[in-house]
């Protein structure tokens, strides 16, 4: 203790305590903060495996080290929870060029979708794959799903997750079918058109609040057939098909019976 | 009557005996009921299934009357803010809501048989709108809103208004984010119009949009001044029609004097209220089997939120579609501070006031140009007016293409394709789609009327061709039957207006001769393309000359004994 109390009055003593300083905080701030960073543990027998279907399969598009080129995104750094989604969802490799890219069958099993996650999380970290917790619709909040929804999402989506229209067709898809790990990933990695929505925009409880939302509206509706729960434009066309041709149906009948 | 009734009491007491003659009996000594019974029990009207179009609008009416009662049982129209505590739906715990919107969900859920009743009244709405324009059509494209008929077009056109103004005003009123983005259009349709668009505005909504006093204005509206004015031009609507006695399809023996059919009682007696029960049957198992206006999924009005498949219902598609195909930019310009929004006026305002004004003064028009002043009570078949059917099938057409234009989004996820050039498509099509549709279908109208002719001239093909001794062939033509012929030989063909010229008989310019020449013009657009009836002396030509034509089939001995053609006329 006596050389640092004979040394404080050095004239590099503050510069010390500066760095000193600055690198408490830093340490403590990487312990603390929320990792976004794949936290999975990735063997690395996984990772070649990914790396080697990557190359098969994506590096066509994406390039060899998946750095992407004019009009293919980098993958350097979307986490494992896009190509989760992306793979998972058949919507890549992608079959064909369009507006965007659809969901289709799936192509990779999941091994491989897992392997392929590895690989793409190896090459810089990135939203990882929700834990099934996270994305159970038992744990959400309904109505403040709903709210969420309504004010982040329908005016893509439509008010109950049935799809709507974007430019030059492209589209937001119907959430009728999309899996609640799906939904998740969709949000913190924001494909295609659609915007991401990191924790801090809308919190993992958020996340699986809206789950919850989508989830009931699979019950269906309390008033009976939703016609696809599209609106007014949908109930015209039931109406005119239906009610109106049943009424002219019965006219023509009336009309016929004594004559 | 009451005095005729007592004398016939001491002369001859022919009392009734049943309980019902009683009863009867009782109410038409005190009411001389029977004078009405009597003469509406034997009016007699003509059958047909199109006339019962307008009886589905009345009877969705009565049907909207009766669920729409039970409604204003449980809705409490109040924009003040309330907590939603309610148990159903999962998605409305909690939320800060308008009392007029939790009242809604409370009669959904809570009141027992109220979703149904909801249901069924909405369902009832667009049936009665689609029922209307249906019936628009049936009497346009016959020609029934002729002279005497006139006031009754108009008076019909301004129920459908008056339907449209009910549908709009109890679409808004759960106070959901649907109709809310309905109501803010509306408070950009009505800002638009010049100059006192902004004031017409606040005092709509008292104040700001979307303020705290639309939705009890609108029930007001909703519940007391559409219903009053419906029910009393409805009743002025039938009067009418009773009036005028129904009109009737062509036919054998039907003319502007009399009228085929069936008594009102008891056949029409039954057949109207058996086509009651089976429209009540029809709305009531739509409103228990198919879901409408699921309030809860949009949620309480907010003026941030817009889902996709934002639309109005099916009946205000068109302006919504004239608004999406719009071009927004470079058409709103400031003048002398006052905005002019040609991208809101024009579609919202302007497309809507040609097609209502087309519809109110056409009968106008087409009595001017035709110059027709008799009274007609037979109707027209469709092609027999070409230019009338045309024009209705024009309107018809920009209507639905509106209407697509309106539903572009659903269109464009539906069918794969870019909402963009669907956008694109449907403007040029609303300039190019009306105008071809007026040109197919007049020249479908003169072709079938040619071909009535060439029927009525020629006869019916019978497929049988006969060799002659001297080598000639021949195909037998089956004459038409009466029936047949009358159907086809007796309609109106008019010619335009005769212009008179610029001067008179001394030389001096003639008054009113500018508007004569425009007349004239329109008549000429009107009746220039026609195909005249076939002429008693025209068919009797056909029939001597037209040797081969008009040759009789099995009721001809000489030709089946190989006589000479030349002996087979006699029709």
């Amino acid at each position: 203790m006596k050389a640092l109390a004979a040394r404080r009055h050095h004239r590099l003593a503050p510069v010390v305590l500066l760095l000193l300083a600055l690198l408490v905080t830093g340490g403590v701030y990487a312990a603390l903060a929320p990792s976004t960073a794949s936290a999975e543990t990735a063997s690395t027998a996984d990772i070649e495996t990914g790396k080697k279907l990557f190359q098969a399969n994506c590096a066509t598009c994406h390039g060899p080290s998946a750095e992407g080129r004019d009009g293919v995104p980098s993958l350097i750094g979307v986490g494992a929870a896009a190509v989760d989604f992306q793979v998972s969802t058949g919507r890549m490799p992608m079959q064909m060029n369009g507006p965007q890219a659809e969901a289709k069958p799936p192509q990779m099993d999941e091994e491989q979708t897992a392997a392929l996650a590895a690989y793409i999380s190896s090459l810089g970290a990135g939203p990882s794959i929700p834990t099934d917790a996270q994305v159970d619709p038992a744990e959400g909040d309904i109505a403040n799903g709903m709210a969420l929804f309504r004010t982040n999402c329908a005016m893509c989506h439509n008010a109950v997750g049935a799809g709507g229209a974007l430019s030059e067709g492209k589209f937001a898809p119907a959430l009728w079918e999309t899996t609640p790990r799906n939904i998740y990933q969709a949000m913190s990695t924001g494909p295609q058109s659609m915007p991401v929505f990191n924790d801090a925009n809308i919190t993992p409880e958020e996340k699986q609040d809206i789950i919850a939302f989508l989830v009931d509206q699979r019950e269906g509706s309390a008033g009976g057939n939703a016609l696809g729960g599209l609106g007014p434009v949908s109930e015209g066309l039931w109406g005119w098909v239906v009610g109106l041709g049943l009424l002219i149906g019965a006219a023509v009948w009336i009309g016929a019976k004594s004559s | 009557m009451s005095t005729t009734a007592s004398t016939k009491h001491t002369e001859a007491p022919a009392q009734p005996t049943t309980g019902a003659g009683k009863a009867a009996d009782y109410l038409d000594q005190r009411t001389s009921i029977g004078v009405a019974v009597k003469e509406f029990a034997r009016k007699v009207f003509p059958d047909h299934w199109s006339f019962m179009l307008g009886e589905i609008a009345l009877f969705s009416f009565v049907v909207l009357l009766i669920s729409g009662i039970f409604l204003t049982m449980f809705f409490q129209p109040s924009m003040a803010l309330v907590e939603y505590h309610g148990e159903h739906p999962a998605n409305m715990h909690g939320q800060l809501m308008s009392v007029a919107f939790a009242s809604t969900l409370e009669m959904s859920f809570e009141v027992r048989g109220g979703l149904l009743m909801r249901q069924i009244h909405h369902w009832s709405a667009l049936i009665f709108m689609a029922a209307i324009v249906v019936h628009m059509m049936r009497v346009f494209f016959t020609g029934a809103f002729r002279k005497p008929r006139e006031l009754n077009w108009l008076v019909g056109c301004t129920l459908m208004i008056l339907g449209l103004a009910a549908g709009f005003s109890g679409y808004s009123l759960p106070d959901d984010v649907l109709s809310g983005n309905g109501l803010r259009i509306t408070d950009g349709v009505i800002k638009s119009i010049p100059v006192i668009g902004s004031f017409m505005s606040y005092m709509v909504f008292g104040g700001e949009f979307p303020g705290e006093h639309i939705v009890p204005r609108l029930f007001t509206i909703h519940i007391l001044v559409v219903p009053g004015l419906l029910l009393a031009l409805i009743a002025l609507h039938l009067f009418l029609m009773v009036l005028h006695k129904h009109t009737q399809y062509p036919g054998g023996g039907r003319t502007n004097q009399n009228v085929v059919g069936y008594p009102l009682f008891p056949v029409y007696i039954t057949k109207m209220t058996g086509n009651f029960f089976i429209v009540f049957g029809v709305l009531a198992l739509m409103g228990a089997t198919m879901a409408i206006n699921n309030v809860w999924n949009y949620g309480p009005f907010d003026p941030s939120p817009v889902s996709a498949g934002a639309q109005p219902d099916w009946y205000m598609l068109f302006l919504e579609g004239a608004l999406r195909l719009m071009p927004g930019q470079g058409t709103e310009w400031v003048i002398l501070g006052y905005t002019l929004s040609l991208n809101v006026l024009i579609p919202a305002v302007v497309i809507p006031g040609i097609l209502f004004t087309f519809l109110f003064v056409y009968p106008f028009v087409e009595a001017k140009v035709s110059g027709d002043q008799r009274e007609h009570h037979v109707l027209d078949r469709p092609r027999n007016v070409p230019t009338r059917t045309a024009l209705g099938v024009t309107f018809l057409t920009a209507f639905i293409i509106l209407a697509l234009a309106g539903s572009n989004d659903l269109i464009a996820t539906h069918f794969d394709l870019s909402i963009n050039t669907i956008t694109w498509v449907f403007r040029i099509l609303l300039f190019v789609g009306p105008v071809f549709a007026f040109w197919v279908t007049k020249r479908v109208c003169l072709g079938l009327q040619r071909k009535d002719r060439e029927l009525v001239l020629h006869g019916h093909e019978t497929g049988r061709i006969v060799r002659f001794a001297n080598g000639e062939y021949i195909e037998v033509h089956r004459p038409l039957d009466e029936q047949e012929r009358w159907l086809r030989v007796n309609y109106d063909a008019p010619v335009p207006l005769r212009l008179e010229p610029k001067t008179d008989a001394r030389g001096v310019k003639r008054k009113g001769y500018a508007a004569d020449r425009r007349w004239h013009r329109v008549s000429r657009f009107f009746f220039e393309d026609r195909v005249e009836p076939v002429t008693p002396a025209e068919l009797a030509a056909a029939h001597s000359h037209g040797e081969h034509d008009a040759l009789g089939a099995a009721e001809h001995p000489a030709l089946e004994a190989g006589v000479g053609a030349g002996t087979a006329q006699e029709h």
